[in-house]
């Protein structure tokens, strides 16, 4: 439908949004990839030297990458699933009638609007702690051994805590899209007599599967980046992602080499995980 | 709502929903609790709630301490001014995206998303140095564009979803009739928009509000926002608790408060968008 | 449309403006958000009162983020600030890169603690001024030791402390005869088992800085450590550090605490801890060989090179670091909240002799010696750390791989492989293995 005068100004429209973000990955891409061949210790200026793929070399053999990327995906793998599945049921409920909605929304909603470090300071010290805990207060009046959570399961708390925050992005989004379906069309559905399952997968599925599209690329960007919830519980030794290990290198060595290369790695490795999710869930999006 | 339901039924969803928000919101509340405590109670456990001597001295030492008002207002401008710099450059590229849509649209989309990949620490010292030169380190205007580059692809995704769902039969119509491209987006599109826009303004004030690497990293004092304020009292020597309670209260409070006279706006919004 | 257009001019105009109005003389001061920092904030205008042409605006940050702030902005010369509260393992290095200016206004610099003021001389030249000191000591409760039937010598042997904390457990009743640090980190945990193993005559690196984690007496440390925190730790010891061995401590279920001299002055603080009146001090152990497990730490406040308002900013440290501000915190808030650990003249003074830790204190900062750290010689500098730009990356790895054993992921001869092997890698790399 397009003309050829709307197309122009179609790219004259697009061009300076193409061109800010061209600017800002290009200026410091290009300063982290000279960097990344330098050694440039920040405690040590002035001796910069080139040194080629040294970085490259010490972080890709760094025993802690290859867990790093294991993280990086568990952590991204989970919430996502965590998220989208919890998100598609919470959503559900709420869609349900139900007194005092609004108020129930917000209280679900809410733990979005939390800064990341409040949220990891919380849980680790208030929700979590294996002595002055709630969840150890709890399971110690029922009887049962508190769990220690950072010391046996620090990637599972990562995860949880996260997923905390995520969930209600998701659920809200989804909500959303549930109360778009057509009213009338659930009310037939109803009166059919329509078996819950076959409502689910006839009706609510197709009409989730874009919503559900744009929560997982947009949480998936997120997620890859998650930092502060792993460096704030002190859990970077076992639960330390890609994110983490950047930073290790960048602000407790001090080596901007050594967080270049690592910055690099972690780009090329974000960038292969959206291309197999574009192949996966990409075609939801047309139309 | 307007389904017949039965009570029973209501009820007992009512009850489930209630039981499963109560779980979630939990460590808010309790954050807030804890907030008006004493710090020697707030490491109590099992946790002391009859007998506590309930305060606010926390809020009291706070206020003393900080000046949570400049704070808090630089968190404002830093969300509302990155959100509208974003949504200036980012109202005509998604709506070039959805209307006037090319070879490489997805992709320049996709693109545009892959530039929040780098860990934020990777890309620290170039940025650091950059700012330095350009004399914008603890300035509004620096950090107001850099949560604008940041939040940029995301308002441009969302945008173009919603516009997405508007009909380009509406578009084709207003064209037959003559109107120019400036008539067309002022009276066609935008009125079939603001919901979209409104949604997506409120989504990233809330990403703006929480970003805190870079507003941690940039600013020092006159720019710095609420993310500081936080970093002022965690993990201090000593108890904190009840401290850092009353001020993560006083930091999340304004964006709840927006959250609930905004939800409603936000619910109707996206319905709209992305998500039909 | 329209309002949004104004909204994003507007600001913008008002962070361009707003960006460019500045007083005369201004210090920014960057500093930690400990207990005595924030008390100085409070009397400040005892400074601005005889300095009326100066202003101060503090930029007040937990340890890490303000330490990533710092060591960005001197080695960038960003420029932000014009006072840094760095630590004593910041000062060696930084002096020596020429990053700070030397002081010349501290008051008295003889008075000052020789073991403190040691490590922060470069060349002859004080680079910083030592706020407060502090060392690591026992803290123990008094009635959990007469239970025991046991009495805390005033400066016990590790045996000693094995077997008090022994007796001193009783799980059942939520007490455990021992809380150390476990949290992984240079400055949490490694702070602590550094410390530790000087006693048990381990050090870092010999002469070659070649690291020494296969040696028997790293072995013999971590192997206490491990085993009395197995018998007699609390739960998630792992990620204790000190605020989350506090809290236990506070709440009554620690038996001994090892940890920084400042928790004494919380420990018997009766509004926020249980048992005040029941806490007992002792010298940080040892096992015989002349070496004592304590550290010793100082915040200070200095000048980055470079800085446009060196005069005003010597002024305010050397007010801040003055015996006149001793005192006037003493005449405030009372003798047990002035800063410790810097002064000679304060330990002489008989009102903060009366202080019930202010002589395990002194004895405490006395007996570490950061230039002879351990029984064997070492090519560093401090007691609880290796004052080389390395260190905080490497400390903390090492750090991890020890919280992991004390968790029980990894046993100790793995994890004194995998120490000595990360050591080797990251000097290796930082050039002083060839």
């Amino acid at each position: 439908m397009a003309t050829q005068h709307t197309r122009t100004l179609g790219r004259m429209a697009v061009a300076p949004s193409v061109l800010a973000l061209f600017l800002w990955m290009i200026v410091p891409l290009g300063m982290t990839i000279y960097f990344s061949f330098l050694r440039y210790n920040l405690l040590d200026p002035g001796n910069e030297s080139f040194i080629g793929l040294v970085n490259y070399k010490y972080f890709l053999s760094d025993p802690a990458f290859l867990s790093a990327l294991g993280n990086s995906l568990k952590i991204v793998g989970s919430v996502l699933a965590i998220s989208i599945i919890g998100g598609v049921i919470l959503a559900l409920l709420l869609d349900q009638a139900i007194y005092g909605r609004s108020f129930v929304r917000l209280m679900v909603i809410a733990p979005f609007f939390v800064m990341p470090t409040v949220s990891a300071l919380v849980w680790k010290n208030m929700m979590m702690h294996p002595v002055q805990g709630v969840l150890a207060w709890l399971s110690q009046t029922f009887g049962l051994e508190p769990i220690d959570w950072f010391t046996h399961h620090p990637l599972l708390a990562v995860i949880i805590i996260v997923a905390w925050q995520w969930l209600p992005f998701a659920t809200l989004i989804l909500l959303t899209a549930l109360q778009s379906m057509d009213e009338e069309q659930k009310e037939a559905a109803e009166m059919d007599g329509t078996p819950p399952l076959s409502y689910f997968r006839y009706m609510v599925v197709p009409h989730l599967a874009r919503p559900i599209t744009v929560v997982v690329l947009i949480e998936t960007i997120f997620l890859l980046n998650v930092f502060a919830e792993i460096y704030v519980t002190g859990s970077g030794g076992r639960a330390g992602n890609m994110p983490y290990l950047v930073y290790f290198q960048g602000l407790l060595n001090f080596d901007v080499g050594g967080a270049s290369a690592g910055g690099i790695i972690a780009v090329i490795l974000a960038n292969i995980v959206a291309f197999f999710l574009m192949r996966m869930i990409g075609k939801n999006l047309e139309g | 709502m307007a389904r017949a339901v039965p009570k029973s039924r209501r009820w007992l969803m009512t009850i489930i929903a209630w039981a499963i928000a109560f779980v979630i919101f939990f460590p808010i509340l309790w954050t807030i609790i804890t907030s008006f405590k004493t710090e020697g109670d707030a490491v109590l456990s099992p946790p002391d709630l009859l007998t506590a001597g309930w305060t606010t001295e926390s809020y009291g030492v706070v206020q003393d301490r900080s000046n949570y008002f400049k704070f808090a207002m630089n968190s404002v401008m830093l969300a509302l001014g990155s959100t509208a710099f974003a949504l200036l450059l980012a109202i005509p590229a998604a709506w070039a995206m959805a209307f006037a849509p090319g070879k490489r649209t997805k992709d320049l989309l996709m693109w545009m998303l892959s530039t929040k990949m780098m860990p934020p620490v990777g890309a620290l010292i170039p940025i650091y140095l950059i700012f330095r030169d350009l004399h914008l380190l603890d300035t509004r205007g620096g950090i107001i564009t850099v949560l604008m580059l940041l939040n940029l692809p995301i308002i441009i995704w969302m945008l173009y979803t919603y516009f997405k769902e508007i009909p380009g039969e509406i578009l084709e119509a207003s064209r037959m009739d003559g109107a120019s491209v400036g008539k067309e987006l002022i009276y066609v599109l935008a009125p079939m928009a603001i919901p979209g826009i409104a949604s997506t303004v409120l989504l990233n004030v809330i990403l703006a509000w929480n970003e805190a690497f870079w507003t941690l990293s940039l600013t020092t004092k006159n720019a710095a926002p609420l993310t500081q304020f936080i970093a002022s009292y965690s993990s201090p020597e000593g108890l904190f608790w009840a401290k850092l309670s009353a001020a993560s209260t006083m930091a999340i409070a304004p964006i709840l408060v927006l959250g609930w006279f905004a939800q409603k706006q936000l619910v109707r919004g996206l319905t709209f968008g992305a998500v039909k | 449309m329209k309002t949004v257009v104004a909204g994003v001019l507007g600001s913008l105009m008002f962070a361009a403006l707003s960006g460019t109005a500045l007083a005369e003389t201004t210090l920014t001061i960057a500093t930690v958000n400990n207990g005595d920092m924030i008390r100085m904030q409070g009397l400040t205008d005892d400074f601005t009162k005889a300095n009326p042409d100066i202003k101060l605006e503090w930029v007040t940050l937990e340890e890490n983020v303000l330490r990533e702030k710092v060591t960005t902005d001197i080695a960038t010369k960003g420029g932000q600030f014009d006072v840094l509260t760095i630590g004593t393992y910041e000062v060696p290095i930084w002096g020596k890169k020429g990053w700070l200016v030397p002081l010349t206004g501290v008051d008295d610099p003889a008075d000052l603690l020789p073991a403190i003021a040691g490590g922060l001389t470069v060349d002859g030249k004080l680079m910083a001024s030592p706020f407060y000191g502090e060392s690591s000591m026992v803290m123990y409760r008094t009635d959990l030791m007469e239970k025991a039937g046991l009495k805390m010598p005033d400066a016990p042997t590790w045996e000693f402390i094995r077997q008090a904390a022994d007796k001193m457990t009783d799980k059942a009743a939520g007490v455990y005869g021992i809380c150390l640090r476990g949290k992984a980190g240079w400055g949490e945990n490694m702070a602590f088992l550094t410390a530790t193993s000087n006693s048990f005559g381990a050090r870092w690196f010999d002469e070659n800085w070649k690291p020494q984690f296969d040696q028997p007496e790293w072995k013999a440390t971590m192997q206490y450590y491990l085993d009395i925190m197995k018998a007699d730790g609390p739960p998630g010891a792992a990620s204790n550090g000190f605020n989350e061995n506090l809290a236990l401590f506070n709440s009554g279920k620690c038996g001994m605490w090892i940890d920084a001299t400042v928790a004494a002055s919380f420990v018997t603080n009766p509004k926020d801890s249980k048992v005040a009146d029941k806490v007992g001090f002792a010298l940080a152990p040892d096992n015989g060989l002349g070496k004592r497990g304590n550290w010793l730490w100082a915040w200070t406040l200095a000048i980055p090179a470079g800085s446009q308002k060196v005069d005003a900013a010597q002024k305010f440290i050397g007010w801040a670091t003055s015996k006149h501000y001793t005192e006037l915190v003493a005449g405030k808030e009372g003798w047990a909240n002035v800063p410790p650990g810097t002064r000679s003249s304060l330990y002489a003074n008989p009102e903060y002799q009366k202080v019930p830790f202010a002589k395990m204190t002194l004895d405490s900062i006395n007996a570490a010696d950061p230039v002879h750290p351990s029984v064997k010689p070492v090519p560093y500098v401090g007691v609880q750390f290796v004052a080389i730009p390395e260190f905080q990356g490497l400390g903390t790895t090492v750090g991890q791989i020890f919280s992991a054993a004390l968790a029980g992921e990894k046993t100790l001869d793995q994890a004194l492989t995998e120490a000595q092997d990360a050591a080797t890698r990251e000097m290796t790399k930082a050039g002083y293995i060839k």
